[in-house]
């Protein structure tokens, strides 16, 4: 372990923050690998409660079923790493606002589920907040396949990107490939960040 | 008389809008985010937005699942 380059980091990520939009595979696994980082604050939008197939993928345990999303992300991520600073917002985001949880936070992260809700999600982001960097994810379904996953940076916008993957709604959405994904956006925020690791 | 769309060169038609030049690249998906040069085109937009010369165009397509 290299205790310079560590101390630098730890440094950074407490005065940094990330937001999440929607707490499903892609958000509840960014957000865990994000606390266990370091990372000094989240904020974590969803709507929705934990169902029992969300376990399937999502960071979220049996006795959790039936609790709000927000809320039960914050119980693990505390049980892990309780210096995070967490905001929750148990709201859907609307058109035309959505941009408002993230005034000012370091980095978001897309995590919403259904392509049309994605797509207009990234489209205020950059509009609305057009210096602030934003992490997606398109083609998560499916299962192998690790290798198509690549980058695509357009500006601010950090795509983590399988254009060939089928939607969710004709395939299966399984634990590797969707925590793959999460952390790769993870992974991501952490090179927005800190800067390139030379 | 050219521009670039995804990284591919293609011709620069004169009043070409965003809807159109989709539909020649046969990016019949329907949810995209469309940029050029680096701006973001609202989808709201896609039949007024006219594509300059010597644009760069950046089109990524959306799949859902989170």
């Amino acid at each position: 372990m290299n205790k310079k380059k560590s101390e630098r980091i730890d440094k950074i990520l407490k005065e940094s923050s990330v937001g999440i939009a929607g707490l499903g595979g892609l958000g509840s696994n960014a957000a865990i690998s994000l606390a266990r980082a370091g990372i000094g604050q989240l904020v974590l939008v969803d709507f929705d409660k934990v169902e029992k197939k969300n376990l399937t993928r999502q960071y979220y345990f049996l006795d959790q079923i039936g609790k709000t999303k927000v809320d039960s992300l914050k119980e693990n991520i505390k049980k892990i790493n309780p210096k995070v600073k967490i905001i929750t917002h148990n709201i859907k985001l609307k058109k035309g606002f959505m941009e408002k949880p993230f005034q000012d936070i370091t980095v978001v992260i897309e995590a919403l589920d259904n392509a049309e809700i994605k797509t207009l999600f990234i489209e205020e982001i950059l509009s609305k907040l057009p210096d602030k960097p934003i992490i997606a994810a398109s083609g998560v379904a499916g299962y192998g396949h690790s290798d198509r996953i690549t980058t695509k940076r357009l500006g601010h916008l950090y795509m983590c990107y399988d254009e060939k993957a089928k939607s969710s709604d004709d395939d299966v959405l399984m634990a590797p490939r969707v925590s793959l994904m999460a952390n790769w956006e993870a992974n991501l925020a952490l090179e927005i960040i800190l800067g390139e690791d030379k | 008389m050219s521009i670039k769309v995804n990284d591919k060169l293609v011709d620069w038609i004169e009043n070409e809008t965003v809807q159109e030049l989709l539909k020649r690249m046969r990016y019949t998906f329907p949810l995209v985010v469309v940029k050029i040069n680096n701006k973001v085109v609202p989808r709201k937009d896609f039949s007024e937005k006219k594509i300059p010369d010597n644009s760069k165009v950046a089109v990524i397509h959306m799949i859902s699942g989170g």
